[in-house]
């Protein structure tokens, strides 16, 4: 790799190296600075001053796991559309070709028909997750 | 020494040094504003009482986030529990890295970027970093051990994947009609003009797709009408219910950095960045001090416009209902963004992706699909608001509105 590659990586080493040291700096400083006086209330759960009936890490509903599970789908998707997108602009606006494995050339036209499978695959699975009710809040 | 203060890594360094010192300042006026502008939008004065016209108070917020008891309660995670704000802090202050700020200075021989970093994976970058933000948001809620902290933090991670899809797509637009991920590329594609006086912006090509990142990015950021993490009325402070002093000031600084880096891609995005139409720089004055000054206080301004039209839009509307949020994310943007997607993907296959006539007139055709199926669907009544009449019966009148009856 060349300086000039490494280098925007190397500022954002910098970059997070610094706040790092920043957000170091602001915990010490909590811990430190303020007075600190313990009681039996100030411990205890705020619960607008009822006290807790259970520990609050129970069960959650169902409905936000469909969520994260529709989520983990649709954004690794969406990721493999980032590189395509580079690329077919590339082959679009001049011309560029990718090489194949089997020794031929892809343009725009085969990019566009790739994606276009993928694609309706996306949108085949958002439709049929709308029609079995996985998106409604019910 | 000088060699490598004037080379761009030592320049960055600079940068990264003083940008963090900028950003710092304006997230603690920001506070200040928006409590103003509040103030304002609602008749009021606002902080008033520290210094003038209340222009010290972020300095008094500071000593007071200081100076107060940090309190862990007994109940904690305590390792997450300090881990949380950290993390919030540190993501939301590192995203900055890769907005170009000010073009390009000439420093001796070298012709440096006013950017700290310019990779090429700079929207990727920005991308990622933005969606690191709900790991502080879980482990607040989790550690905290609190039901109000636990429901806040589910809620908002649930908003802030749903949201992430059509931002994502949104960006992805973009990336299609300009076909690089570097930001300063990107400005630099938008600084042409049509007709001779409207600058190449690409609001004038995605208007839609500004729309949605904009109503993305404020969901991203936790803000009205999308805050029901930190509900007050139902949630009273949401995942960092629990924390106080220091900690609870980092979540807060965390939320308005996070504004601040979301206002400045979006200025990057679609309103040129640093660009500033109608004033042509030559060849020989385009990279001396006093241009890069006047960028740098260009894409300043544009940054100030979109965080005063989301403190506006905070004071202005009602929170929406949770299952209306998630409905509007999945059933409403995706279909959208996907949408503009594919209309991306012809402008640019027929080679029209320069063309505003072609562009708005895809954006027309989406948005009158949009309305017509958002006409039809308005039939099929979803929630608790089905089981009420439409207009209240008569005989209800004198208990629910008018003094005089």
């Amino acid at each position: 790799m060349r300086v000039a590659e490494i280098e925007p990586y190397a500022a954002i080493g910098v970059v997070i190296l610094v706040v790092t040291l920043l957000t170091g700096v602001m915990l010490i400083l909590a811990h430190t600075v303020g007075p600190r006086r313990h009681g039996p209330v100030k411990d205890s759960v705020y619960e607008s001053g009822v006290p807790p009936i259970a520990d609050a890490r129970r069960r959650f509903n169902v409905r936000f796991y469909m969520i994260a599970v529709l989520f983990l789908l649709f954004d690794v998707e969406v990721i493999f559309l980032w590189p395509w997108a580079k690329l077919f602009h590339g082959a679009a606006t001049t011309g560029a070709t990718l090489p194949l494995e089997n020794g031929g050339e892809a343009g725009k036209g085969f990019l566009l028909l790739g994606m276009g499978l993928f694609f309706a695959l996306l949108v085949f699975g958002l439709l049929y997750e709308w029609k079995k009710g996985a998106l409604k809040w019910e | 020494m000088i060699e490598f203060l004037t080379s761009q890594l030592g320049v960055s360094i600079i940068l990264t040094v003083c940008v963090l010192g900028a950003l710092l300042g304006a997230v603690a006026y920001c506070i200040y504003f928006e409590r103003k502008i509040s103030a304002w939008i609602q008749d009021r004065f606002g902080p008033n009482r520290v210094g003038p016209r209340g222009l010290l108070q972020p300095i008094a917020d500071g000593a007071k986030f200081l100076l107060k008891e940090d309190v862990i309660p007994g109940h904690v995670d305590k390792p997450l529990f300090v881990l949380a704000p950290a993390s919030i802090f540190l993501v939301a202050f590192i995203g900055f890295a890769a907005i170009p700020w000010g073009g390009q200075l000439q420093l001796g021989d070298n012709l440096v970027n006013i950017q700290v970093a310019n990779p090429d994976i700079g929207l990727l970058y920005i991308l990622g970093v933005a969606s690191m933000g709900v790991y502080g948001i879980v482990l607040g809620g989790w550690a905290s051990n609190n039901k109000y902290s636990i429901y806040g933090a589910i809620r908002a991670t649930a908003s802030m994947l749903s949201y992430e899809i059509p931002m994502g797509l949104c960006i992805l637009v973009i990336v299609l009609t300009m076909g690089t991920l570097r930001l300063e590329q990107i400005t630099v594609l938008q600084t042409g003009s049509w007709l001779g006086f409207i600058p190449q912006w690409n609001i004038f090509l995605h208007p839609l797709a500004f729309i949605i990142l904009f109503i993305t990015a404020l969901a991203e950021a936790n803000r009205t009408p999308f805050d029901m993490p930190e509900a007050e009325q139902e949630l009273v402070g949401g995942y960092h219910t629990e924390y106080s002093a220091l900690k609870f000031g980092m979540f807060f600084l965390g939320e308005y950095a996070h504004m601040i880096t979301a206002s400045a891609l979006m200025a990057v995005l679609f309103f040129g960045g640093w660009h500033l139409p109608w004033i042509p720089w030559t060849q020989a004055d385009a990279h001396q001090w006093y241009a890069v000054l006047a960028k740098i206080l260009v894409i300043s301004g544009k940054i100030a416009g979109f965080i005063f039209l989301m403190m506006w839009l905070r004071w202005t509307l009602p929170r929406f209902r949770f299952d209306r949020l998630l409905w509007l994310a999945w059933q409403r943007l995706i279909p959208a963004t996907l949408g503009l997607f594919v209309l991306a993907v012809i402008l640019v296959y027929t080679g029209n992706h320069q063309s505003p006539l072609w562009a708005l007139g895809g954006n027309a055709v989406i948005l009158v699909i949009m309305l017509a199926s958002g006409a039809m669907a308005r039939r099929e009544v979803t929630g608790r608001q089905g089981n009420l009449p439409r207009t209240l019966p008569a005989d209800t009148r004198g208990f629910v509105g008018s003094p005089s009856s």
